[in-house]
């Protein structure tokens, strides 16, 4: 199975969502002196929005830099986006935004630190994604 | 409780000069991000252009247009009390002096909020009824029993943490039993203009409960272990307070439409994520928070309400929202 990285800034929603999903994980640090981390294996990302009305800065900017490197981007398998939906039409906007730059599928999306539900569907998701990636010979 | 000390309890002597604001030399960075999504995002009511909900309005009938008049001055109540008492008693809590000027802009846009259902009103209501309207809401029980719940807690000058706690819930739960009526009227084709109005006030109360729930998480790290489980203990109690009353104010205002259930459902799942921006967990069962989908499709339009490539419901790639792709700082 592959890997997950995520992004959490002082609100610590997706890291909240990161422990109760129970699965290792990457965390990209939020300090922009911070050199980005290099992802070693196929990755899926998760990452929170932060999107203005009309939708610029949607990708945290530590982000950007750690899909800046062509390494990490070659690694990238898909994402997962988190948001409020309260945000109307950008609600996770920062997942297209990423699957357009990254040509990769946006899988699921959730709000704040996500439900329980949200919980249970993205670790069958994530078991089926990597077990049905594996069967595609490279 | 070894919360911060609280400058007002000092009014011995005369009042210090303040260090003038240096935007340049940050102590926390989520000052600036907020204050820079929150002057983006600036709107007037004047930009929504209310008058073509006229013909809608005159299509509602009377019950239903006496109930949305009524919903829109509870909500003009709440905006009313953030914007003259709420962010302003934040304000001597703040820990930095870019904190107290982002408080300043929540209380700002608080009045702009409450001003733009009188907007509404001069648009599509008779002055009468309005009067009326305003009159209800100062006598109602419900109103006034949440209003007196919050005001309290912001009175009480021994705790920013609690401060903080009231106005979350106020930004992120108490308005939505008012903001489901719009919501409702919109995904029947009713009143869009409006609720394209109602969707910009969500959308600042979002980032308000976002913010001031950050802040308390940064208050929460400071305090030893059974301070903060006493603080928990005290937002969630202060939670089912509300939840009974907003259950009652929602039964009085839906129950002759047959929307109460719904309603509640809404409200469990925003009760819920006001609890989320402090950084607790739900306190609803995910059971008692499925809300209508036309409501949430009404909430976030064009945002793929179901989307989940896992269970094969969406499409695989998502691509079209491509504004934000030219954001600077990308290098690919």
């Amino acid at each position: 199975m592959g890997g997950l990285v995520y992004f959490s800034s002082g609100s610590g929603n997706t890291a909240r969502f990161i422990e109760r999903l129970g699965r290792p994980a990457l965390r990209i640090p939020a300090r922009a002196d911070a050199p980005p981390p290099l992802a070693e294996r196929p990755y899926i990302l998760v990452c929170p929005t932060y999107a203005d009305g009309a939708g610029r800065g949607a990708v945290p900017r530590p982000v950007i830099r750690f899909l800046n490197l062509a390494a990490n981007r070659a690694r990238l398998a898909g994402v997962i986006a988190a948001g409020n939906r309260s945000f109307g039409e950008t609600f996770a906007l920062a997942g297209d935004v990423i699957a357009a730059k990254c040509n990769v599928p946006v899988l699921y999306r959730f709000e704040l630190a996500g439900t329980d539900t949200d919980i249970a569907r993205i670790r069958d998701g994530l078991t089926t994604f990597w077990d049905t990636r594996c069967l595609i010979p490279a | 409780m070894k919360d911060l000390p609280d400058p007002r309890k000092d009014l011995s002597g005369p009042r210090p000069v303040p260090a003038a604001i240096n935007w340049n030399r940050l102590q926390d960075d989520k000052d600036l991000e907020i204050w820079n999504r929150l002057t983006a995002n600036f709107w007037l009511p004047e930009k929504v252009p209310l008058s073509n909900d006229i013909q809608s309005w005159s299509q509602l009938s009377e019950e239903e247009r006496t109930l949305t008049i009524r919903v829109f001055t509870g909500l003009t109540l709440l905006d009313t009390i953030q914007n003259s008492v709420g962010a302003p008693a934040l304000m001597p809590d703040a820990i930095t002096p870019h904190e107290e000027a982002v408080l300043s802009n929540i209380a700002f846009m608080e009045a702009v909020h409450a001003r733009s259902y009188s907007s509404v009103f001069s648009t599509l209501c008779r002055t009468a009824e309005v009067d009326e309207a305003f009159r209800w809401s100062a006598e109602n029980e419900h109103l006034q029993a949440k209003s007196r719940l919050i005001l309290d807690e912001y009175d009480t000058a021994a705790s920013p943490l609690r401060r903080k706690i009231a106005s979350v819930f106020l930004e992120s739960f108490l308005f939505y039993s008012g903001f489901y009526l719009p919501m409702h009227w919109s995904s029947r084709a009713r009143l869009t203009n409006t609720a394209d109005l109602i969707r910009l006030i969500i959308r600042d109360e979002a980032i308000h409960g976002y913010y001031i729930g950050y802040k308390f998480q940064r208050g929460l790290e400071r305090l030893s272990g059974p301070e903060r489980q006493e603080m928990k203990d005290f937002a969630f109690s202060l939670a089912f307070d509300l939840y009974d009353i907003e259950a009652r104010y929602t039964e009085q205002l839906y129950d002759r439409l047959g929307l109460t259930e719904d309603v509640k459902a809404f409200l469990h799942y925003n009760a819920n994520k006001a609890l989320r921006n402090l950084g607790f967990e739900a306190l609803f069962p995910d059971e008692a928070c499925k809300v209508n989908p036309a409501i949430m499709a009404a909430l976030s339009p064009g945002s793929d309400e179901n989307h989940d490539f896992f269970s094969g419901s969406g499409s695989s790639y998502v691509i079209g929202r491509t504004v934000a792709t030219e954001d600077d700082d990308w290098d690919f």
